[in-house]
């Protein structure tokens, strides 16, 4: 898609996008100083191939400058120092080809690279390390905010897990690939008159090159296998290692005495199929959980600290020590855990408490990191976590709950436990009749078990699970719905109670202007004007409410009361009932802007919550699926009350503890009920931890978002009705998918206990199955997610 | 005979090639990121810039 460079008839921002002033061709300075930086170094084709998603945050550089990148960058031997950023507002691969053409024109930077499917920015440099500010500075200005990784705590066993995988796999696809080349002569020999010499010599050449293939390539199962039953227990992993044990042991066994039928390529393959269906679990995991961290980092900011000296300096949240000073300005999120030392103000702990009002707080009172300060500018001395009664309430709540949850048994699992041990019984018993029954010699009589094991090993069964969750979890996660626990599809499947909280899940996390419809739209316009050079709560909401708007110009924030710009007849004013509003209008019971200017009346703007936009339609259609809807909120019952009735929900409580969510969800469990827990706030965290599975908006409290099994994107409930859907749709597609490996089963198992299954009948008959199952499952991607019926 | 196992042999060394060549790519970092990989061919890189990994002091130097 090509822009127009030339100012169009509705006034579009030529850098962001966004709406600009009718005679401009951008909507702020920082658009136009970006877009001319751009230009100067030759990189305006970025321009013409660039496509904006609407989805994505747009790249308007807010003047933000960042701090403290220094102390999270790494420094290598040579001198060189390297950081591990987020990069948010990436639109598409031309915003990874600026960002990275940009920095290469940047002296000193040795590597940028962004990676777009973590969409990560790893920058090198030389030079001093303070430089960090600077070269991260480049990128901002042209509008992406980039935010650090702590890289110790990131670059986890996880990456490791992956390579072993994809090593494993490289190992077991060759060593597949080969000896079935291999085995394809010794079956055509048998017809061609194939000397038993050479085909003895094939054997061992099978031999050589699956044994060690195995051994390494196994290992994935063989561990796993050997920690389930050292604790007593079976899983998939069991049948399958004991399978490819004992048939590799038989055919070598076999290739030592000259015996006309081994199976190395049953055996390589089987463990080649069964790591196709690894790796991909393993890697629609993966990036699940690493835009989980992108959205966490994404979250945190940076807090701004007074010195002994009283001089304030911004660095991160993480890196704050207790008995520091922070100042949290208006319309700020308090960073850290601890006290108001001074200044009167209103705070919003509603990712906190779930409390939706606003409420007064003063010198003394204990505030938590996630509450937004809405009135004027105050001064926190930071605790330690551990101080913080509340947080570590939670924390110690969760981790009960998470002790009391238990092991859940996936169904793959379930049904080995079944079936493993009819599986090695009929081979036993296979060996037993031919020997002692049929007189038939001990080895005879032991390969005749083995191709039982062969036909049964759960090829198509191993894979009927992991085949069919690698579809729905990437399906559901370009649907910005992501799965971070392997087992959560098959927990939600069973679900038949929701539990919501309603503070930010039900209702939308930011709050929303509610008498819009009171206020003229020019006056509205003029205030998203001046809001929109402002990143205070309210601003963003009123700014919300009008659409986009171009930045006015000329803006001045006067620090706790609110924004001020000279107008053509005098001096227009936004923010807080001292500063510009009229002091003898009857109180609002939630948080308010007032616009003023010369010579008009003052106009209010009151905000306050609103449920999604969805809600309504999202609880209808989970009761069309019999599934019982509660709300169960730390808020004030009256508020609870208004909000169950204006979604028709018969079942709530409103003013629950964080003890009382858990006791009510314990108590739900306790009548054999499955319940998903839907909250978002530091007091749900330990009820998402004590329900049967749980769903965190983004927009949840850091805790909350750790602890929860799905995190969903965007303003919609419709995610969680998706999700549901999605998993009964797996659960549904697992279960033909086993059936259909059973069917297998029983057909040719007849074959394989009186001795007719040959290698090659083996090896068609495995693969036919497995792709069976492979297209069966994905049938998972033409579910409809976000439909209503 | 020997023409089968020169055909053995051969086979064999292809395909451990073809491993090795897999396993270096994956060491090398190949397979971290596929998205960005299909869209990197879009673009054109631009022509070098002087060396973009030496320092200032470097470059002066040099010229």
């Amino acid at each position: 898609m090509s822009e127009s460079l030339a100012p169009s008839a509705e006034a579009v921002c030529a850098h962001c996008g966004l709406a600009a002033p009718a005679d401009q061709r951008f909507c702020c300075p920082g658009c136009a100083a970006a877009f001319d930086t751009i230009r100067a170094m030759g990189l305006d084709s970025y321009y013409a191939q660039r496509l904006l998603d609407p989805a994505v945050r747009p790249p308007r550089p807010d003047g933000e400058v960042r701090q403290g990148l220094a102390r999270l960058a790494t420094t290598g031997a040579d001198g060189t120092h390297t950081l591990l950023l987020a990069v948010d507002g990436l639109q598409c691969g031309a915003c990874v080809w600026l960002i990275e053409q940009m920095l290469s024109r940047t002296p000193g930077v040795t590597q940028g690279r962004v990676n777009m499917t973590t969409r990560r920015l790893r920058l090198s440099w030389r030079g001093p390390l303070e430089d960090a500010t600077r070269l991260v500075g480049v990128i901002e200005a042209l509008g992406h905010r980039l935010v650090p990784f702590d890289q110790a705590q990131l670059e986890t066993a996880r990456d490791q897990t992956g390579r072993r995988l994809m090593r494993a796999l490289a190992v077991a696809g060759f060593a597949a690939g080969n000896v079935m080349l291999i085995s394809i002569a010794i079956w055509a020999g048998v017809f061609q008159g194939m000397g038993p010499a050479t085909r003895d010599l094939l054997h061992w050449i099978s031999a050589l090159i699956a044994m060690p293939a195995i051994a390494y390539a196994g290992r994935p199962f063989f561990v796993s296998a050997w920690a389930a039953l050292r604790q007593g227990r079976s899983n998939m992993d069991v049948p399958i290692s004991i399978g490819v044990i004992l048939v590799t042991a038989m055919s070598l066994v076999e290739t030592m005495q000259g015996g006309e039928h081994t199976y190395f390529d049953s055996a390589a393959s089987l463990v080649f199929f069964l790591l196709i269906g690894r790796v991909m679990d393993h890697s629609a995991r993966a990036q699940a959980r690493a835009s989980a961290e992108q959205l966490l980092a994404l979250q945190t900011g940076d807090v701004t600290i007074i010195d002994p000296a009283g001089l304030t300096r911004s660095c991160p949240a993480s890196s704050v020590e207790p008995g520091w000073q922070i100042l949290v300005g208006m319309g700020e999120r308090i960073g850290v855990d601890g006290e108001i030392v001074c200044g009167h103000t209103t705070l919003d702990a509603s990712l906190v408490t779930g409390e939706s009002l606003p409420a007064a707080a003063g010198p003394g009172a204990v505030v938590y990191a996630g509450t937004v300060n809405l009135g004027l500018a105050i001064t926190v001395r930071a605790t330690r976590t551990g101080e913080a009664t509340l947080l570590a309430d939670c924390v110690r709540l969760i981790e009960a709950a998470e002790q009391r949850r238990g092991r859940f048994v996936v169904l793959a699992d379930r049904v080995a436990r079944r079936y493993a041990p009819v599986v090695h019984l009929c081979a036993a018993l296979t060996f037993l009749y031919w020997w002692a029954i049929a007189g038939a010699s001990v080895g005879q009589s032991l390969l005749t078990a083995a191709a039982v094991l062969i036909i049964t090993c759960p090829c198509a069964l191993a894979l009927a699970v992991p085949a069919v969750q690698v579809i729905s979890t990437g399906r559901l996660m370009r649907a910005g719905i992501l799965l971070k626990s392997a087992t959560a599809l098959e927990r939600l499947a069973e679900v038949d109670t929701v539990v919501f909280d309603k503070t930010g899940t039900l209702t939308l996390p930011s709050l929303v202007l509610l008498n819009g419809h009171e206020i003229e739209p020019s006056d509205l316009r003029l205030a998203a004007g001046l809001a929109a050079s402002s990143r205070h709560r309210l601003s963003q909401a009123l700014l919300a409410a009008s659409g986009p708007a171009p930045v006015a110009p000329g803006v001045v924030e006067v620090p706790g009361f609110g924004l001020r710009m000279v107008g053509p007849t005098g001096e227009i004013r936004l923010g807080s009932r001292p500063f510009a509003g009229n002091r003898s209008a009857p109180l609002a019971t939630g948080p308010e802007l007032w616009l003023s200017r010369p010579g008009r009346a003052a106009v209010g703007f009151r905000f306050g919550e609103q449920p999604r936009a969805d809600a309504g339609p999202v609880m209808r259609a989970l009761e069309r699926m019999r599934i019982q809807v509660s709300i169960l909120s730390g808020d004030q019952p009256e508020a609870v009350a208004e909000m169950a009735e204006l979604l028709s929900i018969s079942r709530w409580e409103g003013g629950c503890s964080p003890v009382d969510k858990v006791a009510r969800i314990e108590a739900l469990k306790q009548a054999g009920r499955r319940v998903l827990m839907v909250g978002d706030g530091l007091n749900d965290g330990p009820c998402l931890a004590a329900a049967s599975v749980s769903i965190s908006p983004s927009s949840a409290a850091d805790l909350s978002q750790t602890v929860a099994d799905v995190v969903f994107q965007g303003e919609r409930l419709a995610p969680v009705l998706a999700v549901l859907r999605m998993a009964r749709r797996t659960r549904t597609l697992m279960r033909e998918n086993i059936g259909l490996s059973l069917v297998y089963n029983v057909l040719m198992v007849p074959l394989a206990i009186s001795g007719h299954v040959t290698p090659w009948l083996a090896a068609a008959a495995m693969s036919g199955s497995s792709l069976l199952v492979l297209a069966n499952s994905f049938r998972a991607r033409g579910e409809r997610l976000m439909a209503w019926k | 005979m020997e023409m089968m196992l020169f055909l053995l042999l051969l086979s064999l060394v292809l395909g451990g090639g073809g491993l090795a060549l897999f396993l270096w790519a994956l060491r090398s970092g190949q397979y971290d990121d596929l998205d960005g990989a299909a869209s990197r061919i879009l673009f054109d890189d631009p022509p070098r810039q002087p060396a973009a990994d030496t320092t200032p002091e470097e470059r002066r130097r040099r010229a």
